[in-house]
């Protein structure tokens, strides 16, 4: 691969393997480059929002490629486009209303007008002012409109869920999942149609990576998160599988609840255990099986490096994640149901989002604790991470009591990066 | 819109009842947090976003006393967190008295402050509530708070 970014020559990963994890990569301002370059804005699929939340002509939304803000409209062919937000004259982001409804994008600065696909329809004194019999300024003779349209970015709405890319030479979204992992987005997204609940978006004071860890990490959600413990909604004696793509970028965590309760090897002097917690008002947790789980209550994909896709028995939604520097990235979700929906379910969905989210009861102590990684990795510069559970290698397993899907995503990581 | 005029001790009675709501939140009485509402209640916290377009996701969403208490179980025994003073500011009551109850908007500002570090803004909004005379004072049939700051810096734990 042609080398993109800074130069990275002075950083040396120490290992072959990737059971250890420099301290740098989560804070190399050149590295960081290097990532937006690679994953972002080469040779991978971007997520930028659901077809459903620009159901009409016109309709519009902002969203982010890594560090780049893009806008996502539906054209009057009914066709999605994702256009950059940078005006081609003089770079002006155009697009300042967060979502809305428009026949025409102009940019406020010179009034360049740019139709719903991009393409640049227009520009005041083009042909220059007429004053006092001559004609004042205007474009050069050789300007082509054709020539200075919006950047336009590869689009493909997989299902109902919209994926962009800059890079206009990359595979289609299927291939780019890959075989084993297509099945689990297929399963919520069969092409039914969505219906939009609503947002929730946070800043964490973390590397992007570690929120990609963070969902590749089931060795945690039976420590960290009292609630999957106490009531078997993640913890290590489920039955679970970890599945990887070929490439080892993305992942699939699935898993079956259990009753939950005590059981001595996954809850003995584990302190986040609450035997006798008992909920006062349990609806928060009145969970009931959809038709289309087929199995598992829950699956929690990992799509490298901007998505992931969460569903947590009831409780669906797309975590977005947006890159702010090397040392945070804000996290948005979009909270999601199915179209024929009852109210009950829709009730449901919306009751167990207490879970999810910057005050969810299982989440808002990841943003803590990858603040509190953050923290620990400015301390030191050649410090490194431990990834070892259940050994040093890569791939899925049949069980939850490991970190392999974490050493694959690195494998993967050092390949493209060249380190 | 002007409120409806109103005998002075009842402007004061609910301007107590938020004074002592965020004395208790501030100084982290958690546990009578609950009982400044009804035992069939709502409360809802959630970005100005979702409730301008009409979106139903809330950040919280609890509707009874018992899911306060769960959610204080929560944020004292189970989410783990860096803790945190909150400092709450209320203004600019609006009340409009109804048959039974009183219809409240005010603008809220809650400032964050961890261990060691600088006073951050956590949160800026309106809350729209509801409040009912019981047998034991005036209480919280429905708080509603509707925050601008959408972009929640890392985490909210404490209730609002």
């Amino acid at each position: 691969m042609q080398t993109i970014g800074p130069s990275t020559a002075s950083r040396l990963w120490e290992s072959d393997a990737t059971s250890r994890v420099p301290y740098w990569v989560y804070r190399d301002p050149a590295i960081f480059a290097r990532e937006l370059e690679r994953f972002f804005y080469h040779d991978h699929w971007c997520y930028v929002g659901l077809a459903a939340e620009i159901p009409n002509p016109g309709d519009f939304k902002r969203s982010m490629v890594g560090e780049r803000a893009v806008v996502l409209v539906r054209d009057n062919d009914g066709g999605i486009n994702v256009i950059e937000n940078r005006c081609a004259h003089r770079g002006v982001q155009f697009c300042q209303a967060e979502h809305g409804n428009g026949k025409t994008f102009v940019c406020p600065y010179h009034q360049w007008s740019y139709d719903l696909k991009g393409n640049l329809i227009g520009l005041p004194f083009r042909k220059g002012v007429k004053q006092s019999g001559r004609v004042n300024g205007g474009m050069p003779d050789d300007f082509v409109l054709g020539d200075h349209g919006l950047t336009t970015l590869r689009v493909e709405a997989y299902n109902g869920v919209i994926f962009a890319s800059f890079d206009h030479e990359i595979p289609p979204v299927r291939e780019f999942l890959g075989p084993q992992i297509a099945p689990y987005f297929e399963r919520i997204f069969n092409g039914r149609e969505l219906t939009l609940l609503g947002y929730s978006r946070q800043r964490i004071p973390g590397n992007w990576k570690l929120m990609q860890e963070n969902i590749k990490d089931p060795y945690h959600p039976g420590l960290l998160h009292t609630w999957f413990v106490t009531f078997g909604l993640w913890r290590a004696d489920q039955q679970s599988q970890m599945i990887v793509d070929a490439r080892g970028r993305h992942a699939a965590m699935v898993s079956r609840r259990n009753e939950g309760g005590k059981n001595d090897d996954v809850t003995a002097g584990v302190t986040s255990f609450k035997e006798n917690m008992a909920l006062q008002d349990d609806r928060v947790l009145d969970i009931v099986p959809e038709p289309w789980w087929n199995g598992p209550s829950v699956t929690m994909l990992t799509l490298f490096p901007s998505l992931i896709v969460q569903q947590q028995v009831n409780s669906l939604s797309t975590r977005h994640i947006i890159p702010h520097g090397p040392e945070a990235f804000d996290f948005v979700w979009t909270h999601f149901g199915f179209a024929d929906d009852t109210e009950e379910m829709t009730r449901r969905r919306l009751r167990q989002a207490n879970l999810f989210g910057p005050a969810g009861y299982v989440s808002a102590d990841d943003g803590e604790v990858i603040e509190f990684s953050q923290r620990g990795f400015r301390q030191h510069e050649s410090e490194q991470t431990v990834c070892e559970l259940d050994g040093r290698g890569t791939g899925g397993t049949d069980h939850n009591v490991t970190e392999t899907l974490i050493r694959s995503m690195y494998a993967y990581y050092r390949e493209v990066m060249d380190l | 819109m002007i409120a409806t005029r109103m005998a002075a001790d009842e402007r004061f009675a609910i301007e107590d009842l938020y004074a002592a709501y965020v004395a208790a939140l501030d100084e982290r009485r958690f546990a009578e947090w609950p009982e400044f509402f009804t035992e069939e209640c709502r409360y809802t916290l959630m970005p100005r976003e979702n409730f301008e377009r009409g979106l139903p996701l809330a950040t919280l969403s609890f509707e009874s006393r018992g899911m306060l208490r769960d959610r204080v179980y929560g944020i004292t025994q189970t989410l783990f967190h860096e803790p945190y003073y909150q400092r709450h500011l209320i203004t600019n009551l609006l009340v409009r008295p109804a048959d039974d109850s009183y219809a409240v908007e005010a603008n809220y500002l809650v400032l964050r402050t961890k261990a060691g570090a600088l006073t951050e803004i956590l949160s800026t909004g309106r809350c729209r509530d509801r409040i009912v005379r019981t047998g034991e004072g005036l209480r919280f049939a429905e708080k509603l708070v509707i925050f601008d700051s959408e972009l929640i810096p890392n985490s909210i734990i404490y209730p609002l």
